[in-house]
């Protein structure tokens, strides 16, 4: 498959403006003629289901939740970029797109990240106007915070709510979409498939997940915003019900998948406690505004109270390694150097897989009000699950699966290798390259949503003859319902004996092992095995209860393992090829000499995308070249 | 630790429910109560048993999805906090647990543990926005907020829309929702536009939803997750009728049709 990224010529700043003047429009008698399918309603479905809805077009929106308010784009804390240089530290939109595309490592588009850097500061003017109560100084203005990757504040924040709040901005914006009519929300519906008829997306299949009906909806074009898929792990700080479903079944229907192995690990959230876990709690990277990062320099002091280790028996590793960002490097970076201290014996807590981060000083130069005022809500929930106090005690941290890059492969229109169906936010690769600095993927999600779809939409559109949507009956969408139907049936007439909470552990275990903080071409090679094993475990042996006709979380649950179970080996696959370390994808073959990632620039400068090529077949590879034509490759340096 | 739980089992909206016994296997103390909920049904799946259903998803306090009474308290024994980070802590080996969904009218059993909320989404599509088309607000430092303002409606915007103020309140009444987001527009300059129609719609979906009155017990405060304060209910009250004396004015000065008010 040849992959065009459409990525307008002229000058970087000029593309994106150029590339409006360019493309085709849809006039507004046409626009209501057109029906949309929006799947998902978290930052990215709702704002592109409500933006689209007020140009006109017929829109539906469809989620899995009871309402899109609870998307997981809820539980994001810290805070959304923005290049607005509020604060006259020197920041514009060429620093924000230059830190973004240096902390993703030089593996995302420079033309999508410059958009991102240049529509950012309208989304915070959006936001404004939505009633969303960013943080203010008291002069009344906007107030900032600095996080990850950056030398800059230029981080908006709602208290460590930031992410709720502003989902709430979209949903208001969404729902009043739906008051007025044009908006048409379908809730509880989980997408199974994307219809594609003449090579087009046409529409979805879905299924009921409280009465179990399978329902087709036709559409002229199709919006995926389903978030991503870190939840393969099993052990993530997603929402329990975030899966790849969605995502997964339009690969299966032609639509690329680009660097699958491309996924976050946060360096900052609450360490495992016991095999019974069912998610990892995040504590915002904010909180390394004032918090510092340590371990004990000595393995035998590693079980002794925080308080009882002298400060010159301390290793602020981070500061030390990396004393231009110290606490404030990237999130792969300081993932990795908690793998490191950990693997040398000096993690803390019973397990040994965790490192300290201390407000102490913080707290000594502000107060502790002030310390509560900044992260208040993060010291109650860190209290509410370890039963520690974070202003007495430092807390235990360790990182934990957040994010992943990549996702389904999309043009500049954010078009993806089925023309027609579009993918907007995490449930794209676009932005973030190899690894996505704080308080990005907000900035992500709304931009596409609100400032990018609207536009690139209508150049799709404007070729396709209003009036020519197939009709449900059509023979695409029969096959694809049907096929639906046998997968439940296949489910619920599985006659195992193990929970489907059985498989995606054991996944995760391997995921983790293999393809996590560090991998190698052996650990890589043996994951390749034991996930096709695994998966065929599950169809013979795994056990779910209960009916189709109801609501029946077994199998919602079986359905995105086994999903899961086929994502997890691509990702290795994936993973293996890539036979280089940059970002976030530490192949333990290539390392620096001082322990950092090698890159090679020369073989593999490209985005992964793969192609599904049918049951039991190896996926096809396409590559599609990263060519940097305003900044230069170099290698990250923090120090 | 072992606990036995008396846990109201419904098969869907039509059909009576009961409560049935279920004694736990071993557990972890720092296990979070949905955690222990997974334990349970993992062992009634190998038993060939159809497992509990209940809401949940984040886990972390945030989305608003998990909805238990826990011994006659929605959310369980903290103040402040929502059913998924409650922990088994806070019990004590041998206790009988017991759990339901929320109990309210307009939010009905779909099954087991978890009801149907919609009617918040209802509510919130008659007025619980301000009406902004993409793309067209101005500089987001052209209108200085007051801090204190602001703070303010940080505090009324946190409310995560989980219904245990309904479930708490002996008339099912919604006050404490809808006035969170009422005040929280209020509060702010970009809400004063829509300020007096927004109440209005707002409180009259709420009836029509079937949410019961609000005779100021404040239990609803008293089980939020999320501490929102009794004062946005004053606050709201205060608005709505602003905004019906406002409406009554409006008609003699502007005449029916509106007129340049």
């Amino acid at each position: 498959m040849k992959l065009e990224s459409k990525v307008p010529g002229g000058p970087l700043e000029h593309k994106w403006t150029k590339h409006l003047g360019d493309i085709k429009l849809v006039n507004p008698s046409n626009k209501r003629k057109y029906e949309i399918i929006v799947v998902g309603g978290g930052l990215a479905g709702a704002s592109a289901a409500a933006s689209l809805a007020e140009l006109g077009y017929r829109v539906k929106c469809i989620v899995y939740h009871d309402t899109a308010r609870r998307a997981h784009s809820v539980a994001a804390q810290g805070g959304i970029n923005a290049a607005k240089n509020y604060q006259n530290d020197g920041d514009s939109v060429f620093r924000l797109f230059y830190d973004t595309i240096k902390g993703g490592d030089y593996r995302a588009r420079e033309a999508n990240v410059y958009r991102l850097a240049q529509v950012s500061v309208k989304i915070i003017d959006q936001c404004v106007a939505q009633g969303v109560p960013f943080a203010r100084e008291y002069g009344g203005l906007l107030a900032n915070r600095s996080f990850g990757g950056a030398q800059v504040s230029r981080t908006f924040y709602a208290r460590g709510q930031t992410g709720q709040q502003l989902l709430l901005g979209a949903y208001s914006a969404l729902i009043r979409m739906v008051g007025a009519g044009a908006v048409q929300m379908l809730t509880h519906e989980e997408m199974m498939d994307v219809v594609v008829i003449g090579g087009h997306a046409k529409g979805v299949i879905c299924r009921n997940l409280i009465t179990g009906e399978i329902s087709r909806h036709v559409g002229d074009a199709v919006v995926l915003a389903t978030g991503g898929y870190g939840n393969v792990f099993n052990l993530s700080t997603y929402g329990r019900l975030s899966n790849a479903t969605a995502i997964w079944r339009a690969y299966k229907r032609g639509a690329c998948f680009a660097n699958p192995c491309f996924t976050q690990i946060h360096p900052t959230c609450i360490p495992v406690s016991g095999d019974y876990q069912s998610k990892l709690t995040l504590m915002s990277e904010s909180l390394r505004n004032d918090g510092r990062i340590w371990v004990p320099k000595k393995a035998e002091d590693r079980l002794k109270r925080p308080g009882d280790i002298p400060e010159d028996a301390r290793d602020y590793y981070l500061e030390r390694m990396y004393p231009a960002y110290g606490n404030l490097a990237p999130r792969d970076i300081s993932s990795r150097a908690a793998k490191k201290v950990c693997d040398e014996g000096r993690g803390v807590g019973e397990s040994g897989l965790g490192v300290y981060l201390d407000f102490s000083d913080a707290i000594r130069r502000l107060g502790e009000s002030a310390v509560r005022e900044r992260y208040g809500n993060l010291f109650d929930i860190y209290k509410e699950i370890t039963d520690e106090d974070a202003y007495r005690n430092p807390m235990r941290i360790f990182p934990a699966v957040h994010y992943t890059m990549g996702g389904l492969w999309v043009d500049y229109n954010l078009m993806s290798s089925i023309p027609g169906l579009f993918v907007l936010g995490e449930a794209n690769f676009s932005d973030h390259g190899a690894n996505r600095l704080g308080a990005s993927a907000l900035m992500q999600g709304l931009a596409d949503g609100y400032f990018v779809i609207p536009f690139t939409i209508g150049d799709y559109l404007a070729g396709v003859k209003p009036g020519t949507r197939p009709k449900a009956e059509a023979p695409e969408f029969e096959q694809a319902e049907t096929a639906v139907r046998h997968t439940v049936q296949r489910l619920l007439s599985s006659k195992g004996r193990q929970p489907v909470s059985h498989f995606h552990k054991r996944l995760g275990k391997i995921l983790w092992d293999c393809c996590g903080m560090a991998r190698n071409a052996g650990h890589l090679k043996k994951g390749l095995q034991e996930i096709p094993a695994l998966r065929e475990e599950f169809w013979s042996n795994v056990q779910v209860p209960g009916d189709g006709g109801t609501l029946n979380q077994s199998l919602e649950r079986a359905h995105r393992v086994a999903d899961f179970l086929e994502l997890g080996e691509l990702m290795c696959r994936d993973a293996l090829e890539r036979d280089e370390s940059c970002g976030c994808h530490f192949r333990e073959e290539h390392v620096d000499a001082e322990g950092e990632c090698d890159r090679n620039d020369e073989q593999y400068a490209h985005v992964a995308a793969w192609e599904y090529a049918g049951e039991g077949k190896p996926p096809i590879l396409n590559k599609e070249p990263l060519q940097y034509e305003f900044v230069k490759m170099v290698k990250r340096n923090y120090k | 630790m072992k606990v036995t739980l008396k846990v109201w089992r419904q098969k869907g909206p039509g059909t009576p429910g009961e409560f049935k016994t279920y004694p736990t296997p071993d557990l972890n103390p720092n296990m979070s109560f949905l955690e222990m909920l997974d334990v349970v049904n993992d062992d009634l799946t190998a038993k060939g048993e159809e497992p509990i259903a209940f809401a949940h998803d984040c886990r972390e306090g945030i989305c608003g999805t998990c909805s238990l009474v826990i011994n006659g308290k929605p959310h369980g024994p903290h103040r402040s906090v929502a059913t998924c980070q409650t922990y088994m802590r806070s019990f004590r080996d041998g206790d009988v647990i017991v759990v339901e969904p929320f109990r309210a009218k307009p939010f009905p059993v779909i099954k087991d543990l978890v009801t149907d909320r919609t009617a918040f989404d209802r509510i919130m599509a008659a007025g619980g926005f301000i009406s902004v088309r993409t793309g067209s607000a101005p500089d987001a430092n052209s209108i200085p907020v007051s801090k204190e303002c602001a703070d303010r409606a940080m505090d009324a915007a946190a409310c995560i829309g989980c219904g245990a103020c309904v479930a708490a309140c002996k008339n099912a009444s919604a006050m404490l929702f809808v006035s969170a987001k009422v005040s929280q527009f209020s509060l702010l300059p970009q809400g004063q536009p829509e300020r007096y129609r927004r109440v209005l719609a707002m409180v009259g979906t709420m009836d029509e939803e079937g949410f019961g009155n609000c005779t100021v017990t404040g239990s609803c405060e008293a089980v939020c997750p999320k501490g929102i304060s009794l004062d946005f209910i004053t606050r709201m009250n205060r608005e709505y009728l602003s905004a019906m004396l406002h409406a009554a004015v409006g008609r003699e000065t502007a005449g029916k049709d509106g007129g340049a008010g």
